[in-house]
């Protein structure tokens, strides 16, 4: 089987996020940049269907040469080769979704793995616009896959229960948090990804015009809350639910 | 004058409170508003979905009995075209956040995700960074998709009379097929409906606290439990219990954080609530700054306590 994994370069979660001075971007200088975290779940679970069922796992960036960093990290993990497509500033999910139909026609995979969402723009929407070019089948918020034949059956993380779904292969897939834990890349792995393949792509040889059908006008801090205060026992508590907030 | 689809969603035969605050949204920017049911034998549906808007849609299919993104998106984008829908909308649930990108990639529209303030016909506002930036997107295609968080908006209110309209739209095979639902039970509110949460975190020590400490709250004030990401990774309660970026945005009157640090994802998907409680024997807790009323001491004290009490 053949995996194409997608792994963007986003903001370390634990990071603290400040707007620039003219509200046009975050602040990244200083800032650890990380997998994408639902990607690095989409890597783990491509490389252990991999080791189940043989084949390749192919993984994929899309913005400027500091991305190389998280494919090469993705490929200390066990990926075999990455393709770095470049492109600068930003993109609308529907180019990303366009710019990866295009990889995905030329590498035709069995299983594109995606993160849920990309844990900076929380969009949630490049994977299942991705499905619908393609034409293929889409299974979202995996908590767990399985690879019959042709067919992949995918327990999927839905509102007010677990939906289980078959797809038909080639298929998307996105993941969930509780899909799997990554593994470490250990010293050998990291030795070894510094040799492994990396093809560089651009816009214009992929043949994909980025759009703008979704553009960003600014960015602001959510309304700051008050200063709550801090009561020294349980009366007290349950006085000012009942009297101050009116909450019970 | 722009024309808005809102797709219904439901389930166990009865309308999702979402798709009231999904209206809402809808309204705000003004113009028609056309309600969509899809599904099979859902007119019970639609009838309840015109109570809120003044037309109604069915596409009533066999090969839409089941909700599957690429069928389903078919039959949206179908009736949008055929209506001339310059907005589709939907609540930004897991259904919503699966359907909606392949119905605007099938029109080629601009979609904004998720949205917690509609500023114009194609401008709207939605968190970003797990909620610690809020973005202002606008929307340039002619077509717009838009979801719905739908703590930020109120449901809509019922009143008016109602056209009800079968439509049929030809959908494709499609390799996806429905294998299994299953549910998970419970007595207790839904955590995204709930007027009340009692969430808990690593402080309580195993599942075990949740059980007895959380459950017997819960109880007391008719709450849902929520949960922070570290305990159902851990495993201790069901995935589904998690509140954050990555789990439920829920925005209560009444919400307890309990044993729970306040980790940025955590409260990113609680910090709408009205008022908050947080309860830590840590006083550093990040939980604090973000709490309307916070004691620091033992929870499995404190908690008890406050049981025999209230």
């Amino acid at each position: 089987m053949k995996f194409l994994c997608t792994v963007k370069r986003v903001t370390d979660y634990e990071a603290k996020i400040r707007i620039n001075s003219d509200g046009s971007d975050i602040v990244t200088d200083g800032v650890n940049m990380i997998i994408n975290p639902f990607d690095e779940i989409g890597v783990e679970e491509a490389l252990r269907l991999k080791e189940k069922h043989g084949g390749e796992v192919v993984v994929l960036s899309i913005g400027t040469s500091d991305s190389v960093q998280q494919l090469r990290s993705a490929m200390a993990m066990g990926a075999d080769r990455g393709i770095l497509v470049k492109n600068e500033g930003d993109m609308d999910s529907a180019t990303v979704a366009k710019i990866i139909q295009k990889v995905a026609e030329d590498e035709q995979p069995d299983m594109i793995m995606m993160g849920k969402q990309a844990i900076d723009g929380d969009s949630n929407q490049a994977a299942q616009m991705l499905a619908e070019y393609l034409g293929w089948p889409q299974a979202t918020y995996a908590f767990k896959v399985e690879v019959e034949g042709t067919d992949a059956t995918v327990v999927r993380e839905a509102d007010g229960g677990m939906e289980t779904v078959k797809v038909g292969l080639p298929a998307v897939i996105t993941t969930d948090l509780r899909l799997n834990e990554p593994r470490y890349a250990s010293l050998p792995g990291i030795m070894k990804a510094k040799r492994k393949p990396l093809a560089e792509k651009t816009l214009q040889e992929l043949g994909v015009t980025a759009t703008t059908r979704v553009v960003m006008k600014g960015l602001e801090a959510p309304p700051s809350k008050s200063a709550g205060q801090i009561v020294p026992d349980v009366d007290t508590l349950i006085e000012k639910l009942r009297n101050e907030a009116k909450a019970i | 004058m722009s024309k808005h689809l809102v797709v219904a969603e439901y389930a166990g035969g009865s309308l999702h409170g979402s798709t009231l605050s999904t209206i809402t949204a809808a309204q705000k920017v003004g113009g028609d508003v056309i309600g969509l049911v899809v599904g099979q034998g859902v007119d019970s549906i639609a009838t309840e979905m015109g109570k809120y808007v003044p037309n109604v849609v069915i596409v009533d299919d066999a090969k839409l009995a089941n909700r599957l993104a690429q069928p389903w998106a078919q039959a949206i984008a179908a009736v949008a075209q055929n209506k001339g829908a310059t907005h589709i909308w939907h609540g930004a649930t897991t259904a919503g956040k699966d359907i909606m990108p392949r119905v605007a990639a099938r029109l080629e529209a601009g979609m904004a995700s998720d949205i917690s303030a509609v500023v114009s016909e194609n401008t709207f506002k939605r968190p970003m960074w797990a909620g610690n930036v809020i973005g202002t997107v606008e929307v340039t295609t002619d077509t717009k998709v838009v979801t719905v968080r739908p703590t930020e908006f109120d449901r809509a209110t019922a009143g008016s009379e109602t056209n009800i309209e079968k439509v049929e739209t030809a959908i494709d095979d499609s390799r996806m097929s429905f294998v299994s639902f299953d549910e998970v039970k419970s007595d207790r509110p839904a955590l995204t409906d709930a007027d009340v949460v009692i969430s808990g975190g690593r402080g309580l020590k195993g599942p075990e606290g949740f059980t007895n400490v959380i459950e017997p709250l819960a109880d007391k004030l008719g709450a849902a439990i929520g949960a922070s990401r570290a305990v159902c990774d851990a495993g201790w309660v069901p995935n589904d219990w998690q509140v954050g970026q990555t789990g439920k945005v829920v925005a209560p009157n009444l919400y307890f954080a309990v044993g729970l640090s306040g980790a940025i994802q955590h409260v990113a998907g609680m910090k709408g609530s009205k008022c908050i409680v947080a309860i830590n024997k840590d006083e550093e807790a990040p939980i604090f700054q973000v709490a309307d009323y916070g004691i620091v001491a033992d929870l499995f004290d404190v908690v008890p306590e406050l049981i025999e009490k209230l």
